[in-house]
């Protein structure tokens, strides 16, 4: 089978001091799909999402062992900038967080970082980068606007689209839609559909139903291990693992 | 290994409401299979009469079943094996309701045949109602017990019974060729065991959901011989 993997992980233990949050977990993410990873809280899910950016290192005490595979490199190989690891896995959270500042502004602010200038490439930036996340036709007038302004679903749209004007390759997404009323939940799943023509998508959610409905992959979590992964209609149809079954059918605890 | 249960309790009960009623519609469909045989086996037309009155109280738990099963898809959104029983539960439902309504063409053949007197001694006839009551009882054992191999032996049945039949009909036939007299009474037993052949075919489509309950493979046009 040819690899189309985007991100591969190899035995990656992760530690929360002496706590082990992360045991042994190999798996691959392919490229343009969604895979999704469910599993309980404190299954160990945001923790192996995090550590794909390196977010997870900015708390103290975190130790990260094996590797995390990207673009046929070690993302935790001393050499490597996180930095730019972050631009290239871009990441959105539970709750919108726009910066308190335009939405032209918002979109633009991680790119002038980065070198990226002058108004007509920024302008342009700005546009497709809303395009990409069905923001455009809602917002093209009030630009120099407040983001605060916009609704809860527009605003993580916005900053879906934040994520995508540092074209990033991977896209990280943790429970993007927890906080968000159901329009706002299908709006932003039919764009998901959409940006995984383009990009890479993992996403964790506690809607089991909303992995189901938008994910090719799933990986099923428990206490820090990957116990299943593999085509999410096979997951929710005739899982392999007994613990799989219990979680989604609904037999907790 | 010990099944867990839903933490919802109530979804739990859902579920075991919809096995506990389609059982028993298995049971009542089971009866009226016997009753109509032996109505015609005993010319017992009231007997008869019964089993066609009786088959409402099928067609109400047919529509229950579904009804349940429906609302159970849209309330719940089951997963894996709630969703390959509730799947099954349908289809299984569906046989079931059909089975019942064979079984009333029986009795009406039966008070038919009753009001003349017998073409000859019937001795395939019941030996192919045995085997296919059996079939019935073993599909619907096979989906209590999630036994996959009682389901394949159900398969293999069938091809017995559907010999019966052919054998029953040559036998009627050279009675009609002999006396035309006969024609129409031997038509009526060939029906009869033509609804028991169908009885055995949705007791062999009762087995195939079955083993697609256990596996999540889809056997139905499937011999029964292969590997799954």
């Amino acid at each position: 089978m040819q690899n189309n993997n985007v991100i591969e992980t190899k035995n990656v233990n992760f530690y929360y001091g002496d706590f082990k949050a992360l045991t042994d977990v190999t798996m691959p993410f392919q490229r343009n799909r969604v895979t999704a990873l469910i599993g309980p809280s404190g299954c160990g899910k945001s923790t192996l999402l995090r550590l794909i950016n390196r977010m997870n290192e900015l708390i103290a005490g975190t130790r990260v062992e094996g590797e995390i595979i990207f673009d046929g490199k070690n993302i935790y190989a001393p050499e490597i900038d996180p930095v730019e690891v972050r631009r290239r896995i871009g990441m959105v959270f539970q709750k919108p967080n726009p910066f308190p500042k335009s939405i032209f502004n918002n979109i633009t602010y991680g790119p002038r970082l980065s070198g990226t200038n002058g108004k007509a490439a920024l302008e342009a930036l700005v546009e497709h980068s809303l395009r990409q996340a069905s923001l455009w036709d809602e917002v093209k007038d009030i630009l120099h606007q407040s983001a605060m302004m916009l609704s809860g679903g527009q605003q993580q749209r916005l900053c879906i689209a934040r994520a995508l004007a540092m074209k990033p390759e991977v896209l990280l997404m943790d429970e993007p839609t927890s906080a968000l009323d159901p329009i706002s939940t299908a709006k932003i799943e039919e764009l998901i559909e959409e940006l995984k023509k383009e990009y890479s998508i993992i996403i964790v959610t506690h809607n089991m139903q909303q992995a189901a409905r938008i994910s090719d992959f799933t990986g099923f979590f428990y206490i820090g291990k990957l116990i299943e992964y593999n085509l999410t209609e096979k997951i929710f149809t005739t899982p392999a693992v007994k613990q799989t079954e219990d979680y989604i059918t609904g037999r907790f605890g | 290994m010990e099944e867990k249960i839903h933490t919802s309790i109530q979804y739990e009960r859902e579920l075991q409401d919809i096995k506990e009623t389609l059982l028993y519609e298995g049971a009542l469909v089971e009866h009226a299979i016997h009753r109509a045989m032996r109505s015609l086996l005993e010319r017992d037309s009231d007997l008869a009469r019964t089993v066609i009155a009786e088959d409402e109280k099928i067609n109400a738990l047919d529509e229950k079943i579904e009804s349940a099963c429906i609302r159970l898809l849209a309330l719940r959104q089951p997963a894996a094996r709630d969703l390959r029983f509730i799947t099954t539960t349908i289809k299984v439902n569906g046989h079931l309701e059909r089975m019942g309504d064979l079984a009333v063409n029986i009795a009406n053949r039966a008070l038919e045949l009753n009001e003349v007197p017998p073409v000859k001694p019937y001795i395939d006839l019941p030996r192919m109602a045995d085997l296919t009551r059996e079939m019935v009882r073993e599909s619907l054992d096979a989906l209590v017990r999630e036994d996959r191999d009682l389901a394949v032996a159900v398969r293999k049945k069938d091809e017995i019974v559907d010999n019966l039949n052919e054998q029953i009909f040559r036998e009627l036939l050279t009675f009609m060729l002999e006396d035309s007299k006969t024609i129409h009474r031997a038509l009526l037993i060939t029906q009869i065991s033509k609804s028991l052949e169908r009885i055995s075919d949705h007791a062999e489509g009762i087995a195939k959901m079955v083993i697609y309950m256990i596996t999540g493979k889809i056997v139905r046009h499937r011999d029964p011989g292969e590997a799954i």
